[in-house]
């Protein structure tokens, strides 16, 4: 029946007219609260950093890289294993500093989309409404990228590891260098990560996020290497030009510290003093990246 | 052919807001990287090959051809506005032709100026190195200005496949299977360098000369020719 025509109601039922209920319920559940939500920010967006929960065409991508970043690993162990070698071609370190290329396009291609998209639909205000606070989305979304960029890396350091067992090579040998590679990993994925999110976060726009994590991921590492070359093999210069790009840090860091061979021009390996620089350099910029990227979500309305 | 409203947009489109930044940056880089090579170290013939050919004409020219090559119509066809563009009287490979033209242009003046410069800088132009580097940038840019468009008009994630050419195909893979760089737009924009440049000079190139300009040529007009056929039945997709 059309409302018009219905008569108006007496005053004195006027005051007592509610709301219409239309049937929402309130919600008397348990309140899963903030440490759950981070918990779920954290794995929804490492899931997503390989694609899994997403489409098909997402998931292509991720999965193809972690392939051509796990293959090489593998065939040098079939080599290994072969050939009866005493000892494995490729350090640890070594591989992941060589497969360079390859991380940075998967950083490049993940970043962007586990941060930027948040900006660019504004889903952004939307997670704020919830018990979340700022603090909590940067920790998981950095911690997701991390962990992401931790198992790109960490995977084929444990299948050399496993091939190595496999070809009888020393057990307890083998598992030292399995121990610092995964300390090489986790001190790479903690860098890169808090690099690549800072640049993702500062943009919206997706496609350039990813030209803007190649370029300052790529550039300054290839002229650096450039530089490198040019002086002598006696020349102090070679270490402390290594501070100038992630990828000659994490090389200068593993070779002083974590036992792996330098990459450097004449296999220069940091002195002393330079090692401690290089460490210094290494935790002001992971701390002052993850610092930034708080500070990129401090105004509320982004 | 050329459309000045369309070279417009596009030239809008390039050098506005953060990107004209990012494109400004690189060619910097290399010029302060280059003074301060020369300041330390004095001319030197081989630090002059080893920073244009290992740095410039590897890393930036490519990476600016990318940015300018996919960003003179990738973001059109990412937000839809290229409807726009294309419901208007203007011939498709018009269209192309000028998003190609004001995109290489770009990319000569971000890429083979800054060469030049640094060439003199480092060298003076001593045995036409400088000279060299520079037609070799400029055809470089050209080749990869029409490869990075033609990928934009193909797949979403140009950015991310022109990336992957460029770095581990020319670089990665190019080190280490020779017959991967017959298939390199640095070699052959290399191998005009070679003919240019002195004997004494060092630049060096895997491919022949005349094989070189063929497969330049073959590049720039194919993937012009494909970028025009597939924006004549563009379909737009929505986000994943």
């Amino acid at each position: 029946m059309p409302p018009e025509r219905t008569a108006p109601a007496p005053a004195a039922q006027r005051g007592q007219d509610v709301i219409h209920n239309i049937g929402y319920r309130s919600y008397e559940g348990p309140r899963l609260g903030r440490s759950y939500a981070r918990r779920a920010l954290f794995t929804q967006s490492l899931r997503g950093a390989y694609g899994l929960g997403r489409s098909a065409k997402s998931k292509v991508l991720p999965m193809l890289l972690f392939a051509v970043v796990c293959v090489p690993a593998a065939i040098i162990v079939a080599v290994a294993v072969f050939a009866k070698q005493k000892e494995l071609a490729v350090g640890n370190a070594e591989y992941v500093l060589m497969l360079q290329p390859v991380i940075g396009i998967y950083l490049a291609a993940v970043a962007p989309q586990a941060i930027s998209l948040d900006l660019r639909f504004k889903t952004t205000p939307l997670y704020f409404s919830r018990p979340i606070e700022r603090g909590d989305y940067v920790a998981a979304k950095y911690a997701a990228l991390s962990a992401a960029l931790f198992v790109f890396t960490a995977v084929p350091v444990l299948i050399m590891y496993i091939g190595a067992l496999l070809a009888k090579l020393d057990f307890g040998e083998q598992t030292k260098f399995l121990a610092q590679g995964i300390v090489f990993c986790a001190l790479f994925a903690l860098l890169h990560a808090g690099i690549a999110g800072f640049i993702a976060a500062l943009t919206p726009r997706r496609g350039f996020g990813i030209a803007a994590i190649i370029v300052t991921l790529t550039i300054p590492y290839f002229l650096i290497n450039a530089l490198q070359a040019i002086p002598g093999p006696d020349s102090h210069v070679v270490g402390w030009l290594g501070l100038g790009s992630p990828g000659t840090l994490m090389d200068g860091i593993q070779s002083s510290f974590l036992g792996g061979d330098s990459q450097f021009p004449y296999g220069a390996k940091p002195t002393g003093g330079e090692g401690i620089a290089y460490l210094l350099v290494y935790v002001l910029l992971t701390v002052g990246a993850y610092l930034l990227l708080t500070r990129r979500y401090r105004k509320a309305g982004l | 052919m050329f459309h000045p409203t369309v070279a417009r947009l596009t030239y809008r489109a390039l050098l506005g807001r953060r990107r004209a930044l990012l494109l400004c940056a690189l060619p910097a880089l290399l010029i302060v990287v280059a003074c301060a090579v020369r300041a330390m170290n004095g001319a030197d013939d081989q630090v002059t090959t080893q920073l244009l050919g290992g740095f410039a004409l590897a890393t930036m020219v490519p990476l600016i051809g990318v940015i300018a090559g996919t960003g003179a119509i990738g973001p059109e066809i990412d937000d839809g506005s290229v409807v726009y563009l294309l419901s208007k009287p203007v011939r498709r490979t018009s269209v192309i032709l000028t998003k190609l033209v004001v995109a290489s242009g770009v990319t000569v003046v971000f890429s083979a100026v800054p060469v030049f410069v640094a060439g003199f800088v480092l060298n003076g132009n001593s045995q036409q190195i400088a000279v060299a580097y520079t037609v070799a940038a400029a055809v470089a840019s050209l080749a990869y200005s029409a490869l990075f468009l033609m990928l934009a008009t193909l797949s979403r994630h140009a950015v991310v496949i022109g990336l992957i050419y460029a770095l581990i195909w020319e670089a990665l893979f190019g080190s280490l299977v020779s017959g991967a760089k017959m298939l390199s737009v640095q070699q052959w924009s290399l191998a005009l360098a070679e003919k240019i440049a002195g004997a004494g000079a060092e630049i060096t190139s895997d491919v022949a000369l005349p094989a070189a300009i063929v497969l330049l040529l073959v590049a720039v007009v194919g993937s012009s020719a494909l970028a025009g056929q597939k924006l004549r039945s563009l379909t737009l997709a929505g986000e994943d």
